[in-house]
């Protein structure tokens, strides 16, 4: 083998790395090592000029292998294998030491932390001076995308994906599209009806024959990998054949089932048969089994009599379709906090206080008063809205804001004062974020229609008469306060979904401490998840208001068209493989692979890796009782130099 | 005192995920505590933790994914068991089990990091170091 020729660059990272680590005597004490032919620092290695250093020392001292210490390799190990490569070097000849993210910065003591930078430095140059060239493999993408969630995230990427020419899959849990947007009466600020800007959208989806359009559906399985995903999806039981429907609802009509809405919240009901709302796409109904009273007790089949077009099939079965994916989008929005959670509030108790969007649909033309704004068939004379309800409270566990909950009140409370003018309005907020494009004017706006704030947080609610009392301490006065309303809106906040976390498990995709999905890079990636080919836009990935979420279903949208457009995907050559002549054919290996990629060579009476699954996890090697599986790039040998310079006597 | 040697292991998904995390959130923790890059806590072979010893560490760290969040779908449980085995024999060989530690960190879990990595050092150094050969 030709001599080993390695090159290290210590990174200063500013003041991040050197303002800490004495980069100098890393330095010093690196060059003496053995196979090292030069050792640099600089101030910024990722720059440009710091790549270039790399690169001319490549040529110029014949380099063949390079370490960079520097920040974490999750951050900056494509760059620089791109660099290398560029020198015309193997980019797996590369090995980074992670003096940044797991040195200077968790390190209080300075010279502890120049040790710990020598020794991390150190076994990379150990590390470095073992690696292996490997070579990366091109596999075909499926150019078919599944989006995740038909809320105006998923409806927006998915109508990008398709206008781009490729095939999307749209799969949303509920009967309908539209999401939570669809609830909402007008946006803020520009106080744009929602419905007008959505149902379009929509239908738009409906009508385009590159979206497979998949309501009432849910994801049973997913696996694979970027380019190559394999997803079951489960269609749920409608008990509607949408074949025959022809959408003349009768049978919501007749049906003598009611039920608390899903769409409504607490201040609506829908029937055992229904759809979500009146301009449902597809607006088609399906039964709710555990509400209907033929499933429940054997009788009534009201719909089936009724229905022009016998389209009602109560032995519909749920079925499944298994179909590969390229790339997935996943959309799945929000939960609005469950304020029950906050018994002092009342919700849930008293029928007078609502949650912010069962507020929007007391204010929706569309919505159970027909955009009346009564409670208990009565013109309120006094409302107060409360800021921060399951947001900013540690209490609950929420420590984020939600960051639509300011808006959406301000927005409320001048849709209120249009309507109703004698109205008295109080909103208790801890502080107004009114961050966004024309935020601020707006809620300069609403508080010059009359709307009066007071700042505090209230402490409770209960009943004096007829009249429900918020009790707070008004924090500018310094006094505690007592506010009179007929109707109390609680600015509910936005919290992760529940069948969210589940998909999360089946993907293995990361969460934020908050519980949202976590996106690949706070800052340069926030779109990617940390699985390659899955993409995440919306409240998935946290609260966010509309145009936020639009943003990044586009985002998202030519993250995947991108992905299409390549065609390939380079598949890390990071795998297991047999020495055959090790191989004693025990089978201890078969069983441990999650990934079913040994197989056994009845001729030969070896064990063998399929490359086209085998995903280097290197849990057989571990597990060989004669060493015959070796993983590339995390050889025992690599490991265990690593293990002994971690050792060195100092 | 002598200082005391400490082997860390981090699966790149999880643990190390979580290190880094807590390197951006800026928690200080013992400086004491190296890392060594696998892709799967599986790919940990006992055997490493072994050579571990003989080699000098006086206690070897295993950042893991949590049961349940694998990204190589059960690999850390696989590292459980090798653990838990190896843990009986290294009572025969003299070793206390307390010098091997499974630290379930993930991605998200910088705080966690910073905690387990304080506790299992200042556990190690109660312990002293070893003297095994």
């Amino acid at each position: 083998m030709a001599e080993i020729r390695i090159g290290v660059y210590v990174c200063h990272c500013g003041t991040n790395i050197a303002g800490v680590v004495d980069v100098l005597k890393v330095v010093e004490e690196i060059k003496k090592m053995k196979n090292v032919v030069v050792c640099r620092n600089y101030l910024y290695m990722c720059s440009d000029p710091g790549q270039e250093l790399i690169k001319k020392d490549i040529r110029e001292y014949n380099l063949n292998r390079v370490v960079v210490a520097s920040c974490s390799p999750r951050m900056h190990e494509i760059t620089f294998r791109k660099a290398i490569k560029e020198a015309g070097l193997n980019p797996y000849l590369l090995e980074m030491a992670n003096i940044r993210e797991q040195d200077s910065w968790v390190t209080e003591d300075k010279e502890e932390a120049t040790k710990k930078a020598i020794s991390l430095v150190r076994i990379a140059v150990l590390r470095a001076s073992l690696l292996e060239e490997l070579y990366e493999k091109e596999v075909k993408v499926i150019k078919r995308a599944l989006v995740i969630g038909g809320g105006i995230s998923g409806i927006q990427a998915s109508l990008d994906i398709a206008e781009a020419g490729y095939e999307v899959y749209l799969v949303e849990k509920e009967p309908s599209i539209g999401g939570h947007m669809a609830q909402l009466e007008k946006t803020f600020p520009t106080l744009d009806c929602a419905a007008c800007i959505l149902t379009p959208k929509m239908v738009e989806v409906s009508q385009n024959p590159n979206i497979k359009l998949m309501t009432y559906c849910e994801i049973e399985d997913i696996s694979g990998f970027v380019g190559n995903f394999k997803v079951k999806i489960k269609k749920k039981a409608k008990y509607v054949s949408w074949e025959k429907c022809i959408s003349c609802l009768l049978c919501q009509e007749k049906c003598p089932k009611k039920v608390p809405s899903e769409f409504e919240g607490s201040v609506g009901f829908r029937k055992a048969i229904y759809i979500p709302f009146a301009q449902a796409v597809p607006n088609k109904p399906v039964i709710d089994s555990e509400s209907c009273i033929y499933f429940q007790t054997g009788r009534c089949r009201v719909c089936e009599k009724i229905c022009p077009t016998k389209a009602i099939n109560f032995d519909d079965k749920e079925e499944y379709e298994e179909v590969d994916f390229g790339a997935i989008v996943i959309a799945t929005g929000y939960d609005e906090f469950d304020p029950r959670l906050k018994p002092e509030f009342g919700y849930g108790r008293y029928k007078e206080v609502l949650t912010g969007l069962e507020f929007e649909r007391i204010l929706n033309a569309g919505g159970p008063t027909f955009g009346e704004i009564k409670i208990n068939g009565k013109v309120p004379k006094s409302i107060v809205f409360i800021h921060c309800v399951g947001s900013r409270d540690e209490m609950v566990g929420n420590p984020y804001c939600s960051r639509v909950c300011c808006m959406y009140i301000a927005k409320q409370a001048y849709l209120v004062k249009e309507r109703l003018p004698d109205c008295k309005i109080t909103v208790f907020y801890i502080d107004v974020r009114a961050f966004g494009k024309g935020f601020e004017e707006f809620y300069t706006r609403v508080k010059d229609s009359g709307v009066i704030y007071r700042r505090g947080s209230p402490s409770e609610i209960y009943k004096r008469g007829d009249k429900l009392i918020v009790r707070s301490e008004d924090t500018i006065l310094g006094e505690m306060v007592e506010e009179e309303a007929d109707l109390v809106v609680l600015g509910t906040g936005l919290v992760p979904r529940k069948e969210t976390l589940e998909l999360a498990k089946k993907l293995k995709l990361s969460l934020s401490p908050d519980n949202f999905l976590l996106e690949a890079h706070p800052k340069l990636r926030p779109i990617d998840s940390n699985i390659d080919g899955v993409y995440l836009c919306g409240c998935c990935q946290g609260p966010k208001d509309i145009p936020d979420s639009v943003a990044q279903a586009k985002g998202a949208a030519s993250s995947v068209i991108a992905l299409f457009n390549k065609g390939v995907v380079t598949v890390e050559p990071i795998q297991a493989y047999v020495r055959e002549e090790y191989c004693s054919g025990c089978h201890i290996c078969e069983g441990l692979c999650p990934y079913l990629a040994l197989e056994f060579d009845k001729e030969k009476k070896v064990m063998r890796v399929n490359t086209a699954l085998c995903r280097g996890c290197g849990v057989c090697p571990s597990a060989c009782p004669s060493g015959a599986i070796v993983m590339r790039h995390y050889t025992d040998e690599q490991i265990e130099v690593q293990i002994g310079g971690l050792l060195w006597k100092e | 005192m002598e200082r005391i040697k400490i082997v860390g292991f981090a699966c790149n998904w999880c643990c190390y995920a979580g290190a880094d995390l807590a390197g951006t959130s800026h928690l200080k923790y013992a400086p004491e505590m190296r890392l060594i890059r696998v892709l799967c806590s599986g790919r940990i072979d006992p055997k490493f933790i072994l050579e571990a010893f003989k080699m000098g560490a006086d206690g070897v760290f295993i950042g893991l994914c949590h049961p349940g969040d694998c990204h190589y779908q059960q690999g850390n449980l696989k590292t459980i068991k090798r653990v838990m085995l190896l843990k009986k024999y290294l009572k025969q060989l003299g070793i206390e089990e307390d010098r091997v530690y499974l630290g379930f960190v993930s991605a998200s879990e910088g705080e966690v990091f910073q905690k387990k990595v304080n506790e299992f050092v200042e556990r190690i150094k109660s312990l002293g170091p070893l003297n095994w050969r």
